[in-house]
C-alpha cells in the first residue's frame, strides 16, 4: 500500500490545486499545495479575515476497533481518555519510554470505535508503535488514511458560513467535539478543532464524496471577498505559528520531552501510560531547555537551527521555527533555550547567518484571536 | 511569459541588463516563483566592488532564503532602495521596479551567460 518509489502520494483533491494555480510540493511523501495563487501571506491574511479551506488529507487517519482500543489508547496517551464521551476530541501526545515526543494527535471517541489523527511524516511510525503495543488488548488498527478525505475549514465567518452549508449547523458543536453528519449517501465527520488559532472546523469523509464535498463547501465563490477561499500549507505553517501551537519535526522530536515543550497540560498525572515514569522524573530536576516564543528586531527571519545567544554572546539554545508573522508584520520565532532565559522581556541574541540580531523574549501564542 | 529578451542570465536566476558602460542586475520571475512572497532583502552598499561569482546580497520570503551571485566583476554604483523598502516589489515586478543593483563591470562580456531563450528553456516557469 506504501509507495516505496519516488511518486508522491495525492489527495483527493489534485485536480482542484491544479484549477486553483496551486504550487504542489512534496511534503512527507504527499504533494501538496504550498500555496494557490494569491500567494502565502494573502492567504495568511484571508484566514484572519474570513475564512480559507485547506487540504489535510495528507494527515494519518487511524481507526482503533475492538474491546481493548480505549485501553490501548490510556495505555500510549499522555491525556486521559477515559472519561471521553462519543463525541469527544482530545490533543494528546504519544511518548516512548524516555518521555520522548513520537507524535502529536487527535484521538476522537466514537460510539464503536476511537479515531487518532496524527501527523502524515510520523503515520507509518504511529501505526507500528500502536501494533507493537495492541497484542494484549484485543485491539485493531485500521489505516483510513487512503480511503479518506480531510480538509480544514478556519477563520472568524467559517462557523456562521458553514451553518448554513453544512447538513447540521457546526455553530452547535463544542470545540473538541465533532458530530458524524449525512447527506444523502455521504457521511461527513464534523469536528470543531483546528491549527490556525481561528474557529473552524476539520471534515473527513469518504474518498468517493470528497470532490462533490468540495465542491458543495466552496458554493460560496472564491469571487466574494469573504468567500471561502483554498489557502495551502506555506499559510497553514504561518498561521500555525502565531497561534504558538507545535509542528513535530520542529517543536517536537523523540528527543524533546513534553515538560520541556510546555505541555504539561496533555500529560495526566493519575494514570500509567508508556513515557510517564520517565516524565515523572523529568518533572522533578530544572528542565535543560524550555520553549520560547522570541520576537526578533529586524526584518531577517531566523530559520531553525538559527543559534540563540545570551546578551554576552553565549550560546543558550536554539530556533525551531521562525517567519515574519503577516498578522503582527514582526519577525517571530518558536525554539528552545536554557531555563533561566525564558521570562517574558529577557534580552537574548540571535545568530543571523553570521549577524547577532537583538531579540525579545514574548509570551505564547503570538497572536490570539 | 517569457524572459525578456533585452538582457542575460545566470545559472542562479539572476537577470543581467546593459545599460550604457554599466550593467542592471536583478533576479528573474523564475526565481520569484520559487521564493513566493519575498518579505525581504538585503543589498550591498554603493562603491563596494565585487569580484564574479560573489555574494552581494540576499532576497528572503517566508519559505526560503536565497543568496543573490553576481556574475561579473565590479563596484555597486547604485541600489533600489524601492525594493529595499518593499520587497513586494521583486514579487510585481522582477524585471523593471523591482531590479537590484547597478554596476560598474571590471570587464563588459557576458557572452559566457544565457539568453532568454535558453534560460526559459531550461527554466519554465
Amino acid at each position: 500500500m506504501i509507495e516505496t518509489s519516488q511518486t508522491l502520494l495525492k489527495t483527493c483533491f489534485a485536480d482542484y490545486h491544479r484549477q486553483h494555480g496551486a504550487k504542489m510540493v512534496d511534503f512527507a511523501g504527499w504533494e501538496m499545495p504550498l500555496h494557490y495563487t494569491a500567494g502565502i501571506v494573502a492567504e495568511h491574511n484571508h484566514t484572519r479575515r474570513a475564512m480559507s479551506i485547506f487540504d489535510v488529507s495528507h494527515m494519518g487517519r487511524l481507526k482503533i476497533t475492538g474491546k481493548g482500543a480505549q485501553d490501548l489508547l490510556e495505555h500510549l496517551c499522555t491525556r486521559k481518555i477515559a472519561h471521553f464521551n462519543p463525541g469527544r476530541s482530545g490533543y494528546s501526545l504519544l511518548c516512548n519510554e524516555q518521555g520522548g515526543v513520537l507524535d502529536d494527535i487527535i484521538v476522537s471517541r466514537f460510539e464503536r470505535h476511537w479515531l487518532i489523527v496524527c501527523n502524515a511524516s510520523n503515520r507509518e511510525k504511529v501505526i507500528q508503535w500502536l501494533q507493537q503495543h495492541a497484542a494484549p488488548f484485543d485491539a485493531r488498527i485500521e489505516d483510513e488514511t487512503f480511503s479518506t478525505a480531510m480538509v480544514s475549514v478556519q477563520g472568524p465567518k467559517a462557523i456562521e458560513y458553514l451553518d448554513g452549508v453544512l447538513p447540521e449547523p457546526p455553530s452547535a458543536i463544542k470545540r473538541y467535539h465533532f458530530q458524524v453528519q449525512n447527506y444523502l449517501i455521504a457521511s461527513f465527520t464534523v469536528f470543531r478543532s483546528g491549527y490556525t488559532g481561528e474557529d473552524g472546523v476539520e471534515i473527513i469523509c469518504g474518498k468517493n464524496v470528497a470532490q462533490m464535498a468540495v465542491n458543495f463547501l466552496a458554493k460560496s465563490g472564491d469571487e466574494k471577498p469573504d468567500g471561502l477561499k483554498p489557502a495551502g500549507l506555506g499559510a497553514r505553517d504561518t498561521l500555525r505559528l502565531e497561534a504558538g501551537m507545535p509542528l513535530y519535526g520542529h517543536e517536537l522530536t523523540e528527543s524533546i520531552d513534553p515538560i520541556s515543550a510546555g505541555l504539561d497540560w496533555a500529560v495526566a498525572r493519575d494514570k500509567f501510560f508508556v513515557g510517564s515514569e520517565a516524565i515523572e522524573r523529568i518533572r522533578l530536576r530544572v528542565p535543560e531547555r524550555l520553549r520560547l516564543g522570541l520576537e526578533i528586531s529586524g526584518q531577517r527571519i531566523a530559520r531553525q537551527g538559527t543559534k540563540i545567544k545570551n546578551i554576552n554572546g553565549v550560546e543558550i539554545g536554539e530556533i525551531t521555527s521562525g517567519t515574519l508573522s503577516p498578522t503582527l508584520q514582526k519577525v517571530i520565532a518558536m525554539g528552545y533555550v536554557q531555563p533561566e532565559y525564558v521570562t517574558v522581556g529577557t534580552q537574548v541574541l540571535v545568530d543571523i547567518r553570521g549577524t547577532d540580531t537583538p531579540a525579545r523574549v514574548v509570551a505564547l501564542p503570538f497572536y490570539r484571536r | 511569459m517569457p524572459s525578456p529578451s533585452d538582457r542575460r542570465y545566470t545559472e542562479s536566476h539572476e537577470w543581467i541588463k546593459t545599460d550604457g558602460d554599466q550593467l542592471i542586475v536583478g533576479v528573474t520571475q523564475f526565481a520569484v516563483n520559487a521564493l513566493s512572497d519575498v518579505t525581504y532583502a538585503a543589498l550591498p552598499a554603493v562603491g563596494k566592488t565585487f569580484g564574479a561569482g560573489d555574494v552581494f546580497g540576499e532576497v528572503e520570503s517566508v519559505k526560503a532564503t536565497s543568496e543573490l551571485y553576481l556574475p561579473v566583476a565590479g563596484t555597486i554604483t547604485a541600489v533600489n532602495t524601492a525594493v529595499a523598502n518593499d520587497p513586494a516589489l521583486l514579487n510585481t515586478d522582477p524585471y523593471e521596479a523591482g531590479w537590484l543593483v547597478k554596476i560598474k563591470p571590471a570587464a563588459a562580456d557576458l557572452s559566457g551567460l544565457m539568453d532568454a531563450a535558453e534560460y526559459d528553456a531550461k527554466h519554465p516557469v
